[in-house]
């Protein structure tokens, strides 16, 4: 269970495939040998203590960080796109890749609806022809641009933000500068959505919320969900999959039930029983936050 | 003085009437201000022939200064406690303006434009006023392009000159080598212009705030020097004279036409007179402007546009959503380049003659001014800014040498009383409401 790749009866073909991923910060390694899998239609968590590696990862990922060692490959229909070799805004653009941040990273100045339309840049950019059918206001750049708005305002009505569409992002309280961030992430049109603690500072209401919101994306935008989480909530609440990081290191890899068992994990998260029995995961929701 | 018994406890007497409260403290205001300016102002010493010192009295300044404090000390407590009321509601005065601007924009563009329009027919018109209205616009239009590069993309540029610069000397080239007149040469000067922006923009892809502001600045710097070294071709220090002037589609303002052919003037049936060139000229930076500013507010709304304000905002948010910030960041500097082309190639036609001396770094600075002070991405408040900065001095010429003083100190001022411009407002390039009001 801890080491290699787990492989999934009845799954089909994974969506994601990272294997054997290294990062080194100068002396640091943040991430060694990591290796797992994410499949379409699951919500995949990556889970771990603080300063384990899971946001590292998802650099990785999203092409902020050029990993030292490691393949990460994303089908994209027939194709298969190597994630390593691939700048950051094509890894958006052509892998189908969306992110949020831990630190939430939206157009602050500009309003919720405009956050929204920005996130479709290339499919309106490529319906303005260098912007000269835009200038011009041609009946193709027009509709293109019904069509993004009406995107748009599909995830604010579901996000529950159409009231706020005109104010600038920065005026919307926390859980709804979350909510949008997700939604924009969305208005790409992704594959695979990885999501950086999307939960933290939430209360509780607004996690169970959230859990709501990310099992229905997934089931009706069939789109596969990457997930760091500490709320333990919402992680054994709707993962499929969940992944344990340490020190940069799987410790552990499996569904919610198998994870909250093992040992190792346990051991990660409340340090070493001596001769106590384990406690179970579930019965500490309360991890440290970052 | 029978109201002063009020005086020992004007901070307890808070019953009255606002009025009678006014009065009460405008009279110990007054009372004060009698006191301290007995000695101060209504004695003055004087010389006596032998030696000595002599005292006169100057009891009328000492009534100046006591109604001076009777009159403002209530102005100061009026204004305070209007202040307080507002807070509430959040906004300042200039705040106001700001969003009062916001919402009569279309009704002030159209009496700007038409006031604009009308300028060289009023009354009062002279060729000096015209001439400087010129300057206003050449200025609005370069601070509308550099709008696009600062404000939007939030590129902090201090060479913009540069570009202006490689604007007027194409044209300048293109007259003397090759003898392209005004209207074939703007094309390309803006085009010309545009590729040096590219130029400056790889080099600085991964740069931002001060960096970038430095390299621009280094890069205006070798624009200029680069003009005032190569003198075979830019005639160095001496310029470029004799550049051709603009002409009404094909006909020149002049009084005798080279060939032989029509004149303006001619062609009208109307007398020769100077004052038309300046019109036309006018007229054309005036055209030039607006079609700068219906660009630049168009682009706005575009993908681009908005990509450019997001480039502002956030870069990794950018990234993360594919956009692709090189070509953002590259189109942004080739826009504002190609406007700063298009008025510099202006500038050459309406001087007629141009040398290294035009573009130096004190225009960058002014034309950064501009942007800054009129509150970045506000098109109105360019417009405002240019006026101020450009006329100022010109009013202040019979000050000569304290007028740059001045300029400095109004500049200090309007950035301690709006430090984000003086019309600083964001309008949304989309709205919900009007978005969906063709469905429901």
């Amino acid at each position: 269970m801890t080491a290699g790749l787990s492989c999934r009866a009845g799954a089909g073909l994974p969506l994601l495939e990272v294997e054997h991923l290294t990062m080194r910060f100068g002396g640091l390694l943040a991430v060694e040998d990591l290796s797992f899998m994410a499949y379409a239609d699951e919500i995949t968590a990556v889970i771990g203590p603080n300063g384990a590696g899971k946001t590292t990862v998802f650099n990785c990922l999203t092409g902020f960080y050029k990993p030292s060692a490691g393949r990460l490959a994303i089908r994209v229909g027939a194709e298969t796109l190597l994630l390593e070799r691939m700048h950051g805004f094509r890894i958006a653009r052509d892998a189908k890749i969306a992110r949020t941040f831990q630190n939430i990273r939206l157009f602050a100045g500009m309003t919720v609806l405009e956050n929204l339309v920005v996130a479709q840049h290339n499919a309106l950019m490529s319906a303005s022809v260098f912007s000269l059918a835009g200038l011009f206001g041609l009946p193709r750049f027009r509709a293109a641009e019904r069509a993004a708005i009406d995107r748009a305002r599909y995830w604010l009505d579901r996000l529950g933000l159409s009231e706020r569409a005109d104010a600038p992002a920065s005026a919307l309280p926390y859980g709804a500068q979350r909510r949008l961030e997700i939604g924009r992430a969305l208005c790409t049109g992704p594959r695979l959505l990885c999501l950086d603690e999307p939960a933290a500072g939430l209360n509780p209401r607004e996690s169970a919320e959230l859990n709501e919101l990310l099992l229905a994306i997934r089931a009706e935008e069939r789109v596969a969900i990457l997930l760091i989480e500490h709320d333990m909530s919402v992680v054994m609440g709707i993962s499929d999959h969940i992944v344990v990081l340490d020190y940069g290191r799987k410790i552990a890899d499996g569904s919610p039930a198998e994870v909250r068992a093992d040992a190792n994990v346990v051991r990660a998260y409340l340090g070493e029983e001596e001769d106590e029995a384990p406690v179970p995961l579930a019965a500490a929701p309360c991890l440290p936050r970052q | 003085m029978a109201a002063l018994p009020g005086a020992a406890a004007t901070g307890a007497v808070r019953t009255g009437s606002p009025i009678s409260m006014l009065f009460k403290e405008a009279v110990v205001a007054a009372a004060v201000a009698a006191l301290l300016a007995l000695p101060l102002i209504g004695l003055e010493t004087y010389d006596v022939s032998n030696g000595g010192l002599g005292i006169r009295t100057r009891f009328g300044w000492v009534v100046v200064a006591a109604a001076t404090a009777f009159v403002g000390r209530p102005l100061l407590t009026l204004a305070a406690r209007l202040r307080r009321a507002r807070v509430p509601g959040g906004a300042s005065l200039p705040g106001r303006a700001a969003s009062w601007a916001s919402a009569h924009r279309t009704a002030i563009t159209a009496i700007g434009v038409g006031a604009a329009v009308a300028l060289p027919f009023a009354p009062f018109a002279s060729r000096y006023l015209v001439d400087l209205a010129t300057t206003v616009l050449i200025y609005v239009m370069l601070g509308w392009g550099l709008n696009v590069v600062v404000g939007l993309a939030g590129l902090l540029d201090l060479g913009y000159v540069a570009f202006y610069a490689v604007g007027a000397y194409a044209f300048a080239l293109l007259a003397q080598n090759l003898g392209f007149t005004f209207w074939q040469a703007l094309p390309l000067s803006g085009l010309t212009a545009a590729c040096f922006g590219i130029v400056l923009g790889f080099p600085v892809l991964r740069l931002r705030g001060d960096y970038l502001a430095i390299v621009t600045l280094g890069f205006g710097e070798i624009i200029r020097i680069v003009l005032l070294n190569w003198s075979p071709v830019t005639g160095g220090p001496n310029g470029i004279a004799d550049i051709p002037r603009p002409s009404f589609f094909g006909l020149p303002f002049a009084r005798v036409a080279p060939g032989g052919g029509l004149t303006f003037n001619s062609f009208f049936g109307i007398d020769y007179d100077p004052e038309h060139r300046v019109v036309f000229l006018y007229f054309v930076i005036l055209a030039m402007a607006l079609a700068t500013n219906w660009f630049t507010l168009r682009l706005r709304r575009l993908p681009i546009g908005r990509a450019w304000e997001a480039l502002r905002e956030d870069e990794i948010a950018c990234r993360a959503l594919g956009i692709n910030p090189t070509t953002v960041k590259l189109s942004a500097f080739a826009t504002g380049a190609m406007l700063g082309g298009f008025a510099g190639c202006f500038f050459a036609t309406r001087q007629g003659f141009i040398s290294p001396e035009s573009f130096t770094f004190m225009e960058s600075a002014i034309i950064l001014a501009i942007v800054v002070l009129g509150g970045m991405g506000s098109q109105l408040g360019v417009v405002l800014a240019a006026i101020l900065l450009v006329t100022l001095p010109e009013f202040g010429r019979q000050f000569a040498e304290f007028r740059m003083l001045v300029f400095g100190a109004a500049m200090v001022a309007i950035m301690v009383w709006r430090p984000r411009g003086l019309l600083s407002y964001r309008v949304p390039t989309l709205r919900f409401s009007a978005a969906r009001e063709p469905r429901s």
